[in-house]
């Protein structure tokens, strides 16, 4: 793909206390390090290692990946709402390269 | 001997068995081990309890690239007890570490799904770790197709 | 059984045998709605002339789990591509100074139902033309842009999003229009035609034998109406050339060049095989 790019699914509201689901994807080949070019060398690893879910500043949920996750990741997961805010994912490359996206949630 | 069609399937299978059997006594055991000692390293010596956890994932996968795979942990998960992680493994892959989720109170539920690669048939692994040092464990053999023309 | 003996042989020639269980892998009865919202026709009565009874889609032939995939525009990995086709949709490039929305506007009016009738008769050049050389006229006549190679640049992502504008409207070709009747007899030729050291045409799996496994595969209609198609395989979008030129590959046999008379004339018939059904793109495949 010509560049790396986060899709989000966050509810635009919930209820106090409601635990909704989050689905997050971003287009990335996940290079697992283990295949080889036409000229049989080994093509370098380069993958998403770790994606963080925060909430107002507060860690949600996060996770460390390795190569064995398939290409343009997808994750999806719960979160607890308590309060009106803004979710912040980020999502970490090999290379040091570092993709931020933004959420808004408001109260019912 | 005149080899016809027929003998020559039996050949052809019996040479696939051959080669199989061959694999399976190979490296991919190994790893299988290795997919042990992930699961007693990530328990911190705990012997992993059945239950309380639900690993899913398809019994047949139509490629081995895209595999859905979701966990769910029973859990108050409050901040007193909820679950810390949950650790996936592959067990015939080049190396057994898949994905580690990490949680939080604010998690709501300790549940996930994500896609991952399986280099063949084998079985995928989920142990969760709680805030209170309970360990459980799921494991499931996926089974991994091959296209039809090799395509 | 001639056929039957014919794919056994090839599947013999592969190390493999082709399974003697009927419809142990054939279409699933249950509906694809899209979001919860779009109901898609993915089985239809065949039109006129053709020679199967009921036209189905491929997703019918594939797991769950896969089959889920498309049924969420998000979990759809393939949208990624879709997107990055509307960013170059709204993308200023070559001497003209010209995006396609500069003459196009809003793609979600302008592009509405025109991937079903696609491929059409091209008058300027005497043959049929799909989306894919319809951009690159478009890029080379009004944008004084380079066109793309296949399968390169924004090619598979515009013809994504393009065809994506017509998700739910049934494939319908005129092939009144010019020499389409012409192209169309063509490709059923071709269609029809045993290739390669494995001797298959399209018509041996597609035809004689969808609903059977090949290996631990289905083998489905081969309808394109979902192309490009997100496979699982290669995680990413595959393009209906592509995919020609590897099932011919796959038969052992030489394969035409994308775009070829040959590739477009096949292009137009598989497409006609699939009137009915709704475009799916971008549909999940294995």
């Amino acid at each position: 793909m010509a560049s790396v790019k986060p899709r989000v699914k966050v509810p635009k509201s919930a209820s106090a206390g409601e635990v909704i689901t989050i689905k997050t994807l971003i287009s990335h080949p996940m290079e697992s390090g283990q295949r080889k070019d036409g000229d049989g060398n080994p093509i370098p690893r380069q993958i998403i290692n770790t994606f963080t879910c925060e909430f107002n500043g507060q860690t949600v949920f996060s996770c460390d990946i390795e190569p064995a996750v398939s290409a343009n990741p997808y994750l999806e997961f719960t979160a607890k709402v308590g309060e009106a805010g803004t979710f912040k994912f980020t999502w970490v490359d090999d290379d040091g390269s570092v993709y931020t996206e933004e959420k808004e949630i408001a109260l019912n | 001997m005149t080899i016809t069609r027929r003998s020559m399937l039996t050949l052809s299978v019996g040479a696939a068995i051959g080669v199989v059997a061959g694999m399976r006594s190979g490296p991919a055991s190994a790893t299988a081990e290795d997919a042990m000692a992930k699961v007693m390293e990530f328990a911190g010596g705990t012997e992993p309890a059945t239950g309380t956890i639900t690993l899913d994932a398809p019994e047949i996968a139509e490629n081995g690239n895209t595999v859905p795979v979701s966990v769910s942990v029973e859990s108050p998960m409050t901040a007193d007890d909820y679950v810390e992680s949950v650790a996936i493994y592959a067990d015939g892959n080049p190396s057994p570490d898949v994905i580690t989720f990490n949680f939080t109170p604010m998690s709501g539920e300790a549940s996930a799904t994500t896609r991952m690669r399986l280099a063949k048939t084998q079985n995928v692994i989920a142990v969760a770790k709680t805030s209170t040092g309970q360990v459980f464990m799921d494991k499931k053999e996926v089974k991994v197709t091959i296209g039809g023309c090799g395509g | 059984m001639k056929h039957q003996y014919l794919v056994t042989a090839a599947a013999i020639a592969m190390g493999c045998a082709l399974s003697a269980t009927a419809f142990a892998g054939g279409p699933v009865d249950e509906q694809l709605v899209i979001d919860g919202e779009i109901e898609m026709t993915t089985r239809t009565e065949s039109v006129e002339g053709h020679p199967l009874d009921e036209v189905i889609s491929g997703w019918h032939y594939r797991t769950k789990e896969t089959r889920a995939l498309e049924a969420d525009t998000f979990e759809n990995p393939a949208m990624l591509y879709v997107e990055e086709g509307q960013d170059i949709w709204n993308t200023v490039e070559g001497t003209e100074g010209k995006s396609c929305a500069t003459c196009h506007g809003d793609a979600s009016e302008s592009m509405a139902g025109i991937g079903a009738h696609y491929p059409k008769w091209d008058a300027d050049s005497g043959r049929p033309i799909n989306i894919e050389l319809q951009i690159n006229k478009c890029r080379e006549e009004n944008m004084g842009a380079e066109p793309y190679a296949f399968d390169k640049g924004g090619q598979k992502p515009l013809t994504a999003f393009i065809k994506h504008q017509s998700l739910g409207q049934p494939v319908s070709l005129d092939l009144a229009e010019g020499e389409m009747q012409s192209w169309w007899e063509k490709g059923e030729e071709l269609y029809y035609t045993r290739t390669g050291q494995l001797n298959l045409s399209c018509a041996t799996c597609h035809e004689n034998y969808n609903g059977y496994y090949i290996r631990a595969d289905h083998l489905s209609q081969g309808n394109a109406n979902g192309f490009p198609t997100y496979r699982l395989k290669q995680a990413s979008l595959v393009s209906i050339h592509n995919r020609f030129r590897g099932c011919i590959r796959d038969t052992r046999a030489e394969f035409p060049a994308a775009f070829s008379d040959e590739l477009m004339a096949l292009e137009v018939y598989v497409t006609w095989r699939g009137t009915g059904l709704s475009v799916e793109t971008p549909a999940v495949r294995q």
